[in-house]
């Protein structure tokens, strides 16, 4: 059944890619017809929503259907896993056997892959289900959904590695996936850019990624999960030798798997690639940038936890970058006005907390928040596309407003998606999603105690009153307030269909009731019979007791916050409108700096792509223009030519030249014979 | 007294004159042809005076074969330039520069 999960996707999209699209048929024809199609592609090149497609359905439902079986089939693994689950590992081929390097190509089926599989196959066959609705104008459907089943494909190889090496093939996967979903408008210019900007900028990550895995191998000799998690404690306290200085091991090794994750989640200094996926289509936003890839580095950690687990350091810069990124999203969040940029960093934001989560040690709590995060922030990203779909494309939140008396549904499902995402809930009784998963976040911050996790745990509170302010700012500047649609838009505000409503309250049912449900398996009492060896935690870890007893200050902190949070949002966007524009224009240089989302794409700019830019400029110019060249082939040639110009304007082709040429010869040889060499 | 070195110093002069006559002149191809006639003679001259001065007649039997070549020298160069008049109309030395590269 696991097999199945996991090809069904590849097979909708070999199907739906090579049959579904016009790729085949271009390859045995000419350039003409890749040409026609190219012509054709740029009279659309701002089709969000007004192309025309009129091919075959059916490649959009195959793949829309094997992606709802196997959505159906991993809840009924995850369901075994609720109830005595026990952890397998099939082996699917042996793929690599070189020397002591040994990698199967086989699945790890643990609770941890249960849920990532729910997660991931969930949110996948609902964003297919939605895609069906938002992109049946696009002419490249096929393709579209093509890419959709490739990407899910890839994180299922990447959340049933059993090896690291078979991960950095899904890690990869997903990369690849998300490059071409993210410049699947291949005319936009900005699409493009925003793709390639994706790719490089996860390389940094990747590199660390991959050096990790080489040190891993090094240390353990084996990338398998099982061999590395059973020798783990061999390497605690020894040192490796790198980049010149003798480091520790295992926090080394953890740091750089961690900067792996740093680049796939978007933490802060990796962070800068999100935002601008916000290019492409916004089921992919949802699925991708929101729901699960993004996820990937919080999976990759909780994986990994054995090793982290023995490396404290490690776990504090973890803490520490995630709880800088949390706050430091957030804060860009506020002043946003894309629609879906605001929710991309809230999505970076909330990868934040789950980072908290996993440095502190309390793994269970990450995963937990990763999976009601997935539900309510697809649920919010996929609203969104509902709201664009229905402002014919705009993107703008300062060209909506007052949108709730048009699109009802659409409005309660974003409301049900702020509810969990803003952590609405009274401490002791319950509530949304979101409520369950970020208070134990912040909690257990506060139950670690030590210097990081304090740190932590104050960005966190901050981060938490931003999240409730720019998420219900997001819901006032769009469905309340006086509307600022322009007359054309107007007319066309319509409810999206059915295609795309049905996906809303699947993901709202899971945004109301995923926290309250899954607690008890997540975090509660029955956490360590549900996660069993997935997750490991040090006997001397003792955090997911201390959350339970933080003082009752710190139980309300979440609440206190996302209540004035909310006050505050009102106060602005309802109350006295005209409120944010003065705070604005009285701290134009805090507004500039957070609009500016804290300068970061200028300071890499300047650091990064300009020095690179001048560097590349140098070599090109100076170092292969003029040395290389200069000295080398084209020096040469150019020496050849002046000589010969020279020998050329000897030969005059004058007889008479000729002549005096032979008599000066002749003159020569007899003077020599006859002074110098007769002798 | 009339020597041997008078008779080798006009041979000499005339012979450089002959030379002169080649790379100096720019005007046209017979006052080649006639400077090579020049020193032509001027060797002959020399073959003669060592004939007489040596008591050899291989020397004037020399030149006499000489004067022979020359004659046929002159006939086909003036062949020669009568067809290259026709062919290219000019037989000014500074048109006649075919072997340039």
């Amino acid at each position: 059944m696991v097999q199945a999960i996991l090809f069904l996707p590849l097979l909708g999209a070999l199907i739906a890619g090579l049959l579904g699209t016009n790729l085949l048929k271009n390859l045995g024809s000419d350039a003409e017809a890749y040409a026609d199609h190219h012509a054709s592609g740029d009279h659309h090149v701002h089709n969000d929503h007004h192309g025309h497609y009129d091919g075959p359905l059916w490649p959009m439902y195959l793949t829309t259907g094997l992606l709802c079986l196997g959505a159906i089939m991993s809840w009924v693994i995850f369901w075994g896993f609720l109830h005595e689950g026990h952890d397998t590992r099939i082996e699917l081929l042996r793929w690599i056997s070189s020397g002591s390097l040994n990698a199967s190509w086989a699945i790890r089926l643990d609770a941890l892959t249960a849920v990532m599989l729910v997660v991931v196959n969930t949110v996948s066959a609902v964003v297919h289900v939605y895609s069906l609705g938002y992109m049946s104008h696009d002419e490249h459907q096929p393709r579209f959904f093509a890419y959709l089943s490739l990407f899910t494909f890839a994180m299922l190889m990447l959340v049933t590695s059993d090896n690291l090496v078979q991960m950095f093939f899904g890690w990869e996967g997903v990369g690849l996936a998300s490059y071409l979903l993210i410049g699947f408008w291949y005319t936009r210019e900005s699409a493009n850019a925003a793709a390639i900007k994706a790719f490089v900028v996860n390389r940094v990550g990747d590199f660390g990624f991959a050096l990790g895995i080489f040190g891993v191998f090094m240390v353990y000799g084996s990338v398998e999960f099982q061999t590395i998690f059973d020798n783990a404690p061999s390497a605690v306290g020894k040192t490796i030798h790198f980049l010149g200085h003798d480091w520790d091991t295992l926090t080394t090794l953890c740091l750089l798997l961690f900067m792996g994750a740093m680049g796939k989640s978007a933490q802060f200094l990796l962070h800068t690639w999100l935002p601008d996926a916000m290019e492409g289509p916004t089921p992919v936003s949802a699925l991708i940038h929101a729901a699960t890839m993004v996820t990937a580095g919080v999976f990759l950690v909780a994986r990994m936890s054995p090793l982290f687990e023995l490396a404290s350091a490690a776990r504090d810069v973890v803490v520490i970058i995630g709880g800088t990124t949390a706050f430091f999203a957030a804060t860009v969040g506020l002043v946003q006005n894309d629609i879906k940029r605001v929710i991309a960093y809230s999505t970076c934001s909330q990868l934040g907390y789950m980072f908290v989560a996993m440095g502190v040690g309390a793994y269970g709590a990450g995963i937990f928040h990763l999976v009601t995060h997935a539900f309510f922030k697809a649920l919010l990203f996929l609203g969104a596309g509902s709201v664009i779909h229905a402002m014919s494309g705009e993107q703008d939140m300062r060209k909506m407003g007052a949108l709730a008396p048009h699109i009802r549904l659409t409005w309660a499902m974003m409301l049900i998606g702020n509810f969990a995402l803003t952590g609405v809930g009274i401490p002791g009784i319950g509530g949304f999603a979101g409520f369950y998963s970020k208070d134990a976040i912040i909690e257990a911050a506060y139950a670690a105690g030590t210097a990081p996790a304090m740190y932590a745990f104050g960005l966190l509170v901050v981060a938490a009153f931003c999240t409730s302010f720019y998420s219900w700012r997001l819901a006032f500047m769009t469905f309340n307030g006086k509307s600022n649609v322009d007359g054309e838009t107007a007319s066309h505000i319509h409810e999206s269909s059915n295609l795309m409503l049905v996906p809303l309250y699947v993901l709202a049912f899971g945004a109301v009731f995923a926290g309250w449900y899954f607690e008890q398996y997540f975090i509660g009492h029955d956490e360590a019979l549900f996660w069993g060896k997935a997750l490991y935690r040090a006997p001397e870890n003792e955090i997911l007791h201390h959350m339970h007893e933080v003082p009752t200050l710190v139980k309300w902190s979440a609440f206190i916050a996302m209540i004035s949070g909310l006050a505050l949002a009102v106060l602005f966007y309802i109350k006295d409108t005209s409120i944010p524009k003065r705070l604005a224009a009285m701290h134009q240089p805090i507004y500039q700096f957070l609009l500016n989302k804290w300068y970061f794409d200028e300071l890499y700019d300047f650091l990064f792509v300009r020095s690179a830019m001048w560097l590349g400029r140098f070599l090109w110019k100076t170092g292969d223009g003029q040395i290389i060249d200069g000295f080398g082939p084209d020096g040469v040639a150019a020496s050849v030519a002046g000589v010969t110009v020279q020998v050329n304007r000897l030969q005059t082709g004058y007889v008479y030249h000729y002549a005096f040429a032979m008599l000066i010869g002749v003159a020569a040889i007899i003077s020599w014979f006859s002074f110098g060499g007769a002798h | 007294m009339i020597g041997l070195t008078h008779y080798l110093t006009v041979a000499a002069i005339i012979f450089t004159i002959g030379i002169f006559g080649i790379f100096l002149n720019r005007k046209n191809v017979i006052l080649i042809m006639m400077s090579i006639e020049l020193m032509l003679l001027a060797v002959n001259i020399n073959l003669v005076a060592f004939s007489s001065a040596l008591h050899d007649l291989v020397g004037q039997v020399f030149a006499l074969l000489i004067l022979t070549v020359a004659a046929g020298e002159a006939a086909i160069g003036l062949a020669i330039l009568v067809t290259y008049f026709r062919n290219r109309g000019s037989i000014a030395v500074e048109d006649i520069n075919l072997m340039k590269g």
